[in-house]
């Protein structure tokens, strides 16, 4: 089973980095606001089914992933 | 651990780069410095534990987050809820935070630039171990990091305020990465680890410019030395 995870900094955490990107898409002549940047990490798990591989991958992201503090996260399952 | 000399686990994680100094601090001010590979399950018959600065691991997925599963960090662990002193120096801090022994959280600068310069430190709380013979001080001691923005949401800087375990600030106008409520160093409940992002084992000499943080090391020592030993 494919997995996907994304890890962004939680709404309200300062994200110099995301800040960083906004104004040099600024600079290019973007028009925007509010860029955060995050992390993603595709892996391949084995999993009797969907329900198990995202409990596993809920386990990843609370004990390695994210850190719960700063980061929230998101898990997209693809079959196969 | 008792005796003349005490022993100091330093540890060495593939990426660490101050292990050395802080050992040579460590055997400059009357202790015993004992490297210890991030691989050993156990720790040999030490009073007190270094995390020392560097890279652990690449600082790949978060600072410190990759270190906290090294197997030498269940034994730092156990050296922690025994009671033994723990010292976390910039990433040592940063492998704290990850592995919970500390709260918060080191985050990139707010500038996103490495800062490498002496910062005055005020000493908030000298009822550590590690702070007891600072007398009050402002402390001179060189940052090098670019992830040592420490963080913690309001209802947790509030309650580590009231339990007084702030124990080392940015002093005013001089905090370096935009840490929440100017830390630069906090302690766990039980006061026996500290992690900082400073680094006291760069201020050891006059030579290097400033001895400020022989103190905090020599308080890591005398309680390495009037501890009873820790079994781990």
């Amino acid at each position: 089973m494919r997995a996907t995870v994304l890890v962004r900094p939680k709404a309200g955490i300062l994200d110099p980095q995301g800040q960083a990107v906004e104004s040099s898409l600024r600079q290019l002549g973007f028009s925007v606001s509010g860029a955060r940047v995050g992390r993603v990490v595709d892996l391949e798990l084995s999993a009797p089914d969907p329900a198990s591989a995202r409990a596993t991958l809920e386990r990843m992201c609370e004990q390695l992933l994210a850190n719960p503090l700063i980061e929230s996260y998101e898990i997209e399952l693809s079959g196969g | 651990m008792s005796g003349e000399r005490p022993r100091i686990a330093v540890l060495v994680f593939p990426g660490s780069n101050d292990d050395r100094d802080a050992a040579h601090a460590v055997d400059a001010l009357g202790a015993e410095a004992v490297p210890v590979w991030h691989a050993e399950p156990e720790l040999p018959d030490v009073g007190g534990v270094v995390l020392p600065g560097g890279f652990s691991y690449g600082d790949y997925l978060r600072c410190g987050a990759l270190a906290r599963f090294a197997p030498a960090m269940g034994a730092v662990a156990r050296v922690a809820a025994g009671g033994g002193p723990v010292l976390g120096i910039c990433n040592g801090f940063q492998i704290l935070c990850e592995a919970s022994l500390l709260p918060g959280v080191l985050r990139p600068n707010a500038s996103l630039s490495f800062v490498c310069r002496d910062v005055d430190v005020v000493v908030e709380h000298e009822d550590t171990p590690f702070t007891a013979g600072c007398g009050g001080k402002t402390l001179t001691i060189p940052v090098k990091h670019g992830e040592g923005c420490w963080f913690g949401d309001a209802a947790l800087v509030h309650r580590l305020e009231a339990e007084r375990r702030i124990v080392l600030r940015y002093a005013g106008g001089d905090n370096p990465n935009g840490s929440v409520a100017d830390v630069a160093g906090v302690v766990n409940k039980g006061r026996n680890v500290l992690g900082l992002m400073p680094h006291p084992e760069h201020a050891v000499d006059p030579l290097l410019g400033s001895t400020d943080g022989a103190p905090l090391l020599s308080g890591l020592i005398e309680a390495a030395r009037t501890l009873p030993a820790v079994v781990v």
